[in-house]
């Protein structure tokens, strides 16, 4: 009786202190609890659709000591939550995500980073854009992350809500509709005479202004990380264009990434969206059913970049060396190449632009659009921005600005004005 | 006194124990609450002292009570949080209190399935709160929300509830009473069971009808169950962050809405800790909001202490 209870109580004892163990460090085995034996386990930390799940499958096929798990939050969401697991020093995946839009304020810590320069990333920089591989490189060189995609500009728009509007479908004409800003807005106004009941020529006023913020030389910083906010003309006169077309009644009043933002892709409000490359695969992700009705035409203005990722190393990981070399894996160009023939999303490896493969593909999605080249096209005409450290936060103020316009609470003066002091706080 | 120099060691030890034990047995509480209750609250006093990024402890400078002045005194947003908060603790408190106690009555009387109806009040409190969120924002969407569909068969226009101040509060709201009523009306049902029935006969025989009775008889009688209750609900609505986070989810989710309109003090907490990294002022937030709400706990103690007992 005793000596039963007795190793009972030890086995529930080491039971417990296993559940302690691996709520500490997620990825630490314990005894015969770890179902792998002996398998090193790698986290990708990741925020919307970054079409890792066949890769990862091939992957482990070829490295059979290795098991990766994949987990997806949604974009602020995931941000947030790096930022709170590097500040606490444990949490974090082995190899985490980063947007364009963050990587300026976390590469402003790179000892939280594994710096992949030490780890055999200096022999690698050949294989990005210039500007994307210096967009994650800290101040003292350290390369904190792998680029991923680029956002590149185009628009995607509803070929039959245009043919309903009596507007011309064909891509090439439907580009040629607006060479400029002015025009495409002019266009909207067009579609709006004849447009479908509900129907809006554009998803909400903050999308548009971030492709025409993407445009500009310099965005929301200047090169020596000061906000340029209040002081940048192309900022206002972009602001001022869309406040326009909010107020020409264009907009379905729909802020990004919300799901209002998604049923409006479902229920067909909005007959055009700015589309970098990344949109695509949200596109066919929220409204499968409208596959064929979709196609893509240039972006006004030329050229641009909205978003776009890097693949980051956390030093707090158990195995750092297998992660980088996963990361670098996954950056490579051919699997890019692989993401973007089954995603859509556009390689930042410029070797892959002149490949007949990337820049020959067509969508059927996308009514077989040539986003191949559309897409290279336009990446190679992009002009780089620089992202200052807190990218993302100004960002977001522009959104709720530009909804406060929408939501008919201030005019485009007023929430102007309340924008740029709420961005001045963003610079302490 | 003299006595003590005679005692034996047995009869010490044993005196010692039986003054010590006490001791020990009450000691994991404390040493758990020292752990994860007390220490966190010095620690979070002493950096709510210090201009601090979240990513960056060693770049930490001590700048004495500045993050306090900087919040009490100079920051507008703070203070608009604080009104948010005081607004959703009103509009989700008073109802969700006086619906339990409907509730509660309504479940003490004979009814057919009564213990399922009993089971199913703690159904939406076990419910997770972010599920919950996401699906009543849904049913309070713009465009193809529920609620505005049934509005619209009264002739209401289309609210879009997340831009307006009332009416987002009124959304957050409803989220909140749906949520806990359940819990409290459980808490009053066990008390009004034990509220003998020769109270309600005698006063049937001196002539009182249902509602005077559940006036002048069950509501006193409840009085310490309501107490806890409300406390409870005041210190739970002080920190309320889940709600008004999903509510408006998106790259803006922390600055509850475009301006700002139902940003609540614990979601303003958040958007200066975790999207300004700014951890030295978050914890001074932290710090105020703990203070309010022992507080706006005390008042509501106070308020709901005044009910009559006759």
């Amino acid at each position: 009786m005793r000596p039963k209870t007795t190793s009972r109580r030890i086995r529930l004892m080491a039971g417990a202190v296993c559940a302690g163990l691996a709520a500490v460090a997620a990825l630490s085995g314990c005894g015969s609890g770890d179902a792998g034996g002996g398998k090193v386990r790698l986290s990708l930390g990741l925020f919307g659709n970054f079409g890792y799940t066949e890769l990862i499958k091939e992957y482990e096929a070829a490295h059979p000591d290795i098991e990766i798990t994949e987990r997806t939050a949604s974009y602020s969401d995931h941000h947030k939550n790096l930022a709170a697991h590097l500040a606490t020093g444990g949490g974090a995946a082995d190899i985490e995500a980063i947007d364009t839009g963050y990587v300026a304020q976390f590469k402003a810590t790179p000892d939280k980073f594994v710096d992949l320069n030490t780890a055999g990333g200096d022999q690698l920089r050949d294989r990005w854009l210039d500007w994307k591989w210096s967009a994650s490189l800290a101040t003292g060189g350290q390369q904190i992350g792998y680029g991923t995609d680029v956002g590149g500009l185009a628009i995607c728009y509803r070929s039959d809500l245009f043919a309903q509007a009596g507007l011309p479908t064909d891509r090439d004409a439907v580009s040629a509709l607006w060479p400029t800003w002015q025009a495409y807005f002019d266009t909207g106004k067009r579609f709006r005479e004849h447009a479908p009941n509900g129907v809006k020529f554009m998803d909400g006023g903050p999308t548009v202004l971030n492709a025409i913020i993407g445009q500009a030389p310099v965005g929301y910083y200047d090169q020596s990380d000061h906000l340029v906010v209040a002081s940048n003309p192309a900022l206002r006169q972009g602001w001022d264009q869309v406040v326009d077309a909010v107020k020409a009644n264009l907009s379905a009043g729909l802020l990004y990434s919300t799901p209002t933002w998604n049923t409006g892709f479902t229920q067909s409000q909005f007959a055009t969206v700015t589309c970098p490359a990344w949109m695509m695969p949200k596109i066919k992700d929220q409204a499968p059913d409208t596959a064929g009705k979709w196609d893509v035409a240039t972006v006004p203005g030329g050229g641009g970049n909205w978003g776009g990722s890097y693949l980051t190393v956390p030093q707090q990981g158990k195995h750092t060396q297998e992660a980088v070399e996963l990361a670098a894996w996954l950056t490579a160009p051919e699997q890019q190449a692989k993401i973007f023939t089954s995603q859509g999303l556009l390689p930042s490896t410029p070797s892959l632009y002149d490949n007949p493969e990337i820049a020959g593909y067509t969508d059927p999605f996308f009514n077989n659009a040539p986003v191949g080249k559309l897409f290279t096209d336009a990446a190679k005409e992009l002009k780089p921005q620089y992202q200052g450290p807190k990218a993302g936060d100004v960002q977001t103020e522009f959104g709720n600005a530009m909804q406060r316009v929408e939501q008919g609470k201030q005019d485009g003066a007023a929430a102007w004005q309340q924008l740029v002091d709420d961005v001045a706080k963003l610079q302490s | 006194m003299t006595s003590a120099k005679t005692l034996t060691w047995a009869e010490r030890r044993h005196k010692w124990s039986a003054t010590l034990s006490p001791f020990g047995f009450i000691s994991p509480y404390f040493l758990i609450f020292g752990a994860f209750g007390l220490f966190p609250l010095l620690y979070t006093a002493v950096v709510s002292l210090q201009d601090r990024n979240l990513l960056d402890a060693d770049g930490a400078t001590f700048i004495g009570l500045g993050n306090y002045e900087q919040l009490l005194f100079h920051d507008p947003y703070f203070w608009n949080a604080m009104g948010n908060t005081v607004s959703l603790w009103l509009l989700t408190t008073i109802p969700q209190i006086l619906f339990a106690l409907g509730v509660a009555h309504l479940l003490n009387r004979r009814l057919r399935g009564r213990t399922l109806f009993r089971m199913g009040m703690i159904l939406p409190n076990i419910t997770s709160v972010a599920a919950v969120t996401i699906i009543f924002a849904q049913l309070f969407g713009r465009d193809f929300g529920l609620v505005n569909w049934v509005l619209s068969w009264f002739g209401a226009g289309r609210i879009d509830w997340q831009a307006g101040t009332a009416s987002s509060h009124t959304a957050i709201a409803a989220m909140v009473v749906w949520r806990w009523t359940g819990y409290h009306a459980l808490i009053f049902l066990a008390s009004m069971q034990a509220i003998p029935t020769s109270m309600y006969e005698a006063a049937t025989l001196d002539g009182a009808k249902g509602w005077q009775q559940f006036w002048r008889i069950t509501v006193p009688l409840l009085r310490p169950q309501i107490i806890f209750s409300t406390v409870i609900a005041t210190t739970g609505n002080m920190r309320l962050l889940a709600e008004p986070l999903l509510f408006n989810p998106g790259t803006a989710a922390a600055t509850g809405g475009s301006d700002r309109q139902f940003q609540t003090a614990a979601l303003y907490l958040y958007e200066q800790g975790f999207t300004k990294y700014d951890f030295g002022y978050s914890s001074a937030i932290a710090l105020v909001l703990a203070v309010v709400t022992m507080l706006v706990a005390g008042l509501s103690y106070l308020v709901t202490r005044r009910i009559q007992t006759d």
